[in-house]
């Protein structure tokens, strides 16, 4: 069936498909709708609702509520995320599933409440204390916002972490359809014998916990949690690749963006510029595999972001100097335009011309 | 042979790491004892603190979840939700609730959440090594007190009566660690604040006064009597709220 939604209200849908049963929140803009809309429908699905004290309160009732094997999601946008990070880094050391939800804005601070993407290196590269990293989407419709809210869920659970969608305050806000199905639980649910959950009467006893005071113990499960991550980079990093043979330039961009560089490839064809989009839909694992096998005919890669260029350092780590990388940014809640783009890319044509 | 007295099923076999003299180890044994007494330890989630009973989810012969510091009662939250028919318990020291997890207790408390709360008051941060909490009594020497607590960090908090104002809260009471009379009035507080979580009446905490030898550098014996003379005179035991019995 398709419904038209915004994309807050998307991921909630895709969430609750996915048989969330709790969801803690706090109101922020741009991402209000989601609370709100899991304020109405989690008594639908027998779900708990609530409204915490804080961002911090929340998500670590996200942590009791994974603990007992429920599977459970906050939300929040940037000045809420790092809040939230105490608890997610707590999350990642007990092992437990849950999804985490940042419809980001722009910062520092409290920076302002419009779209911005200045949140990658907070969600990649770990966010909290310690060695870890969560599995971090990137959807760039309504409806991939939908899937990736359900399948976030499954990754969770079957590698223990949590995963984080990473939205923006333009996909929030937009409505869109979504294709959804409505009464359905789409997504594999297993079972969780290590849960808290008092069941002692079935089982042996069951601990949840992230502390290990011996050094050797400690570093062995950082060990084992390093060898689960390598798996979840071989199975499931996520990259829309639309470079052919015969494009000249690349440029990377991820999330809603990432359409409005594809409007300016269409108008950079129209002035016979090859361009073609790279979208990294796992941020991560970052596809970096991408980069080892473009088509000769590239000679550029164009990295576009709202921010002053986070998600480039990636780009470079996975280009690892083959091609000059180029940045186009804006921040502080500017949205850059397809014209912008165009001339960045002529800019680059045009010196390529020169040497 | 007759067994006159045996370790309570409701505590494991591992060793305490708590100091000699600390009054953790008798308040984990009549908190398990309950557990037992109850029936309710095989359905029984303990969230741990951070704090010397950071592993007190080891000790506890139930599930357990160990919380980062202060965040207890949002976790306790979580687990009470999802599992609404499960007994739910968080035990806390003074430091972990009262000063980075005052805003946690106090909304747990003001939702009523059907959860209850061991909170164990020996008026400083043991673990770190004897700093101040804000229950540290005045004139009393810390290791960031150097020459005793001033009312320039203002006057002792007192928890109890302070969630005793909130109104969703069902059941709060102080009780005390320093003697055998005053640790089989404790056990039966918090059998009361079980029972009625038991049966769904809500938010209960049992504050119970306790020692901490090593970090007042006394004796054990010393420290209970500073519990019984100088700790009980400004926290004054009793029952502050009791909803069901009002
Ligand atoms: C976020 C954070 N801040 C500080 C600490 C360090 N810390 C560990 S235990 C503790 C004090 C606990 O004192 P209290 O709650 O009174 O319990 P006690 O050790 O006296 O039983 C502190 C500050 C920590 N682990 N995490």
């Amino acid at each position: 069936m398709k419904v038209l939604m915004k994309g807050n209200e998307a991921i909630c849908q895709g969430a609750i498909n996915a048989g969330c049963k709790a969801f803690f929140g706090y109101p922020i803009t741009p991402q209000s709708e989601i609370p709100e809309y899991m304020a109405k429908k989690m008594e639908t699905v027998s779900g708990t609702f609530i409204q915490a004290e804080s961002e911090l309160a929340a998500i670590h009732m996200v942590y009791g509520a994974a603990a007992t094997g429920i599977r459970a999601m906050t939300s929040s946008s940037s000045p809420g995320i790092a809040l939230k990070q105490e608890g997610i880094s707590y999350l990642a050391g007990a092992d437990l599933p849950c999804v985490v939800v940042n419809v980001s804005r722009a910062g520092p601070g409290l920076g302002g409440i419009l779209p911005s993407q200045a949140d990658y290196f907070q969600a990649t590269r770990g966010g909290g204390n310690g060695d870890y990293y969560l599995p971090v989407y990137a959807p760039s419709t309504a409806n991939e916002a939908y899937e990736l809210t359900v399948k976030a869920f499954d990754v969770a659970d079957m590698y223990r972490t949590p995963v984080m969608i990473l939205a923006d305050g333009i996909l929030g806000q937009m409505m869109e359809p979504v294709e959804i199905n409505e009464n359905e639980i789409e997504s594999k649910i297993i079972e969780k014998n290590w849960a808290a959950n008092g069941e002692m009467d079935k089982r042996p006893r069951n601990v949840v916990s992230s502390i290990d005071l011996v050094a050797s113990g400690l570093e062995e499960k950082n060990l084992k949690r390093f060898e689960i991550y390598e798996k979840i980079k071989q199975n499931e990093t996520m990259v829309d690749n639309g470079v052919k043979n015969g494009d000249t330039i690349a440029i990377v961009a991820y999330g809603t963006p990432s359409r409005i560089v594809l409007n300016a490839i269409d108008l950079l064809k129209e002035q016979g510029i090859k361009a073609a989009l790279i979208r990294p839909i796992t941020l991560w694992p970052y596809p970096y595999e991408v980069f080892a096998n473009l088509p000769d005919s590239i000679d550029n890669i164009l990295v576009c972001e709202l921010s002053m260029g986070q998600m480039i350092e990636d780009v470079k780590l996975g280009v690892m100097g083959k091609y000059p990388v180029h940045f186009f940014g804006r921040c502080g809640g500017v949205i850059f335009t397809p014209e912008e783009i165009v001339e960045k890319v002529i800019e680059i044509e045009s010196k390529k011309s020169k040497s | 042979m007759n067994v006159v007295y045996e370790k309570t099923r409701g505590l494991t076999d591992v060793p305490l790491s708590y100091c000699p003299g600390c009054t953790h180890g008798v308040i984990h044994k009549i908190v398990g004892e309950v557990l037992v007494e109850l029936g309710i330890l095989e359905k029984t989630i303990a969230i741990a603190p951070v704090g010397c009973s950071v592993l007190a989810y080891e000790y506890f012969n139930c599930d357990g979840i160990q919380a980062s510091h202060g965040r207890a009662p949002a976790v306790a939250t979580g687990v009470k939700r999802a599992m609404p028919d499960k007994i739910v318990f968080t035990y806390q020291g003074d430091g972990d609730l009262a000063a980075i997890g005052m805003s946690e207790i106090v909304h747990a408390a003001h939702r009523g959440e059907n959860i209850t709360v061991i909170f164990v008051n020996n008026a400083i941060y043991g673990m770190t090594g004897g700093q101040m909490a804000p229950t540290t009594l005045n004139n009393m020497k810390t290791t960031t007190t150097p020459k005793g607590r001033t009312t320039v960090v203002g006057m002792p908090l007192k928890v109890s009566e302070m969630l005793s104002q909130i109104p969703s809260v069902t059941y709060i009471e102080r009780v005390s660690s320093h003697d055998v009379a005053n640790v089989k009035k404790a056990k039966i507080s918090i059998k009361k604040a079980f029972t009625y979580q038991m049966e769904g009446k809500g938010f209960s905490m049992i504050e119970i006064l306790s020692s901490c030898n090593i970090g007042y550098n006394l004796s054990p014996v010393e420290s209970l009597g500073f519990i019984k003379n100088a700790m009980i005179p400004y926290y004054p035991l009793g029952v502050y709220k009791d909803v069901p019995n009002d």
